[in-house]
């Protein structure tokens, strides 16, 4: 099975290259990536489920609102996200059941704390059989 | 990444300018203050390209300037200056950064080295205490949704309003803690929801406070103007921004910008660069909301200086007064202002743009406060944690060259990853312990992304803004005690 994400580690940046074998694969493990960068995703139990809706002007706009949506979900509610089910997705429009549980210091350790999605650097592409995205963040 | 190609060409050993014929677009050409030793690892990482791609940008005077501690950030590089013509210039949020107004502030006293050092655990524990860091870190003031909307148009005010600091803080802070126009009608719910909790936080990733000693003192004369008056003094050195509620503020203006780039047909080398017109209703709401977030840290700075105060105060058994903790000064260096600059003989209005840069205002501009009138505007530049921090003041060179602008702190080498495979936080902690320096933090293994290693010598990059003329340096401190989040 192909990777479901990468992490990038540039001198000043940190970022992530998800892969999909569609649209709602890729922006699943992109999200999955966001919370591996922040935590160990092993370590999050699916104990509640918070469903989102994020709306943009085109698709690669959506992938930065869907993770600031993520970012902005975990730094006001303090809830970590280890799965993402995509339940309808349009270039406009994204929405998804997301399971996790909230973040508890005895039991998650934090590695960074994500603050932004950017669009630095941003890309979206087929690639091969599937897709595959690019973000970088700001931490 | 392949090392940049494009030419530079000498100045002097200080000054390497990109032409502007390098690129079709740019509209001034770029100008890096740096040593040739720097240059060569700037170019390593593409920098000048960024440089180069800020010149794009409509209504831009002067240079797209780069100081010494410059490196690879989002569309504008982190250590960027860029000035437009209020009236037919561009405002970016990419070029103020997403913590905006992160920035320093500075305290002394008149306790040394010797008085402070055995109660140096006891110090940072109740530093460690009183003031909430780490991700997710919240306030111990209170801050609902009325009190938000006054802070962010009141900023550090609003702090000494509640008993936290007084009117002399004020007088020393940069735009004395509180910018005008800020619209609370242009923050988004989320970005007040992000912001209201963690008023009166440290946050983490690179935000700390530092109990410092005076190591050396450069120019004595304009040291005592600043209360730092010999070595071994104890300073209290406090680098935090606006949390996540800048981060929001830029995060939805952004989205905003985009749009305008098309509406506006402003062509751009890079998408995060986006900008709208400084007179455009895009780019006055950007104004607005950017100055409610340089208001909100300048509060939040405001509340943790009090915060040292009283920990100092109950450790030493002594009032702050006695303690004489006094403010030295608090700069922005993510912020974009509306100044009067001279530019080719005429003044001009412009919106300076600094990110990751230090506004560095000479002795009897208006806008130096009157305490430091004969001395110009105190600079503070933080180094990484464990090696040394400088103070130095701005100069009137700085006023002809760089729209009053300096550097503002070390600058990555090594990518956070790359720090964290080559050491362990625990051992971070140890080697500073043996150093005489104690470190408390809330996540120990993220102590390696900010190790002395990581960063580039701070020392290297006061040395060529101090040589070039646009700051000159006063004094070095060295830490004894870190706080990290």
């Amino acid at each position: 099975m192909k990777r479901a994400f990468e992490i990038i580690d540039h001198t000043a940046d940190v970022g992530i290259i998800a892969y999909g074998a569609d649209v709602e694969e890729l922006f699943s493990n992109a999200a999955l990536a966001l919370f591996s960068l922040i935590t160990e995703p092993e370590s999050i139990d699916e104990k509640l489920r918070l469903g989102l809706e994020v709306r943009s002007k085109g698709r690669d706009d959506l992938l930065v609102e869907w993770l600031n949506e993520l970012i902005y979900v975990f730094d006001v509610k303090h809830i970590l996200f280890r799965r993402f089910d995509i339940n309808s997705l349009t270039p406009n429009r994204l929405k998804a059941d997301c399971y996790g549980e909230a973040f508890s210091p005895l039991k998650h350790k934090i590695n960074v704390g994500v603050k932004a999605a950017t669009y630095h650097m941003l890309k979206l592409d087929k690639s091969g059989n599937g897709y595959r995205a690019q973000v970088i963040f700001d931490v | 990444m392949t090392p940049w190609q494009g030419q530079l060409i000498k100045v002097d050993d200080y000054r390497w300018k990109i032409p502007e014929n390098y690129k079709t677009g740019m509209r001034v050409p770029g100008l890096i203050y740096a040593s040739k030793e720097m240059l060569e690892s700037m170019c390593e990482e593409q920098t000048p390209e960024q440089v180069a791609n800020v010149a794009f940008l409509p209504g831009i005077v002067g240079y797209s300037l780069a100081m010494p501690d410059i490196h690879w950030g989002y569309g504008f590089p982190i250590g960027g200056v860029a000035a437009m013509d209020v009236r037919s210039g561009v405002i970016s949020p990419g070029g103020v950064g997403y913590d905006i107004n992160c920035g320093v502030r500075l305290l002394r006293s008149n306790l040394n080295e010797a008085e402070v050092r055995p109660k140096i655990n006891q110090l940072i524990n109740g530093l460690f205490l009183d003031i909430p860091s780490g991700l997710g870190s919240e306030g111990k003031i209170r801050v609902g949704q009325k009190e938000m909307n006054e802070l962010m148009v009141e900023g550090a005010r609003w702090a000494v309003r509640r008993g936290l600091g007084s009117h002399e803080d004020l007088d020393v802070t940069e735009e004395n803690g509180c910018m005008g126009g800020a619209d609370p009608g242009k923050i988004s719910d989320k970005a007040a929801k992000r912001g209201m909790p963690q008023a009166g936080t440290l946050g983490s990733g690179n935000h700390f406070l530092e109990i410092q000693i005076v190591k050396e003192i450069f120019d004595s004369d304009t040291a005592s103007v600043m209360g730092i008056t010999e070595i071994g003094q104890i300073l209290v050195l406090i680098h935090t921004g606006s949390r996540g509620f800048g981060h929001q503020v830029c995060t939805d203006h952004l989205r905003v910008m985009e749009q305008a780039v098309s509406k506006y047909g402003i062509k751009l080398p890079d998408r995060q660069l986006a900008c709208a017109p400084i007179e455009s209703s895009e780019g006055q709401d950007y104004l607005a909301a950017m100055a409610c977030a340089a208001n909100y840290a300048w509060a939040n700075r405001q509340c943790i200086a009090h915060w040292i105060r009283e920990v100092f105060s109950r450790v030493l058994g002594k009032g702050p007064e006695k303690l004489g903790m006094k403010q030295v000064y608090d700069v922005a260096h993510n912020i974009a202002k509306i100044e009067e600059h001279v530019i080719d003989g005429r003044k001009l209005k412009v919106c300076v743009h600094r990110k990751g840069a230090t506004r560095a205002f000479p002795a009897g501009h208006k806008d130096t406060p009157d305490c430091y009138k004969k001395i110009g505007q105190p600079v503070l530049v933080p180094g990484d944690m464990g090696r040394c921090s400088f103070i130095a003041v701005g100069t009137h060179k700085a006023m002809d060259e760089t729209f009053g602008s300096t550097c503002h702190g070390a600058g990555r080498v090594m990518s956070r990853g790359a720090a964290r495979r080559s050491m362990r936080g625990a051992d971070v902690v140890l080697e500073l312990r043996r150093r005489g320096i104690t470190v408390k933090a809330e996540n120990i293994p993220s102590l390696a992304e900010e190790a002395s290693q990581a960063y580039k010598d701070v020392t290297e990059i006061i040395d060529v803004v101090h040589k070039a003329g646009i700051s000159r340096k006063v004094a070095l401190a060295v830490p004894m005690g870190i706080i990290k989040g």
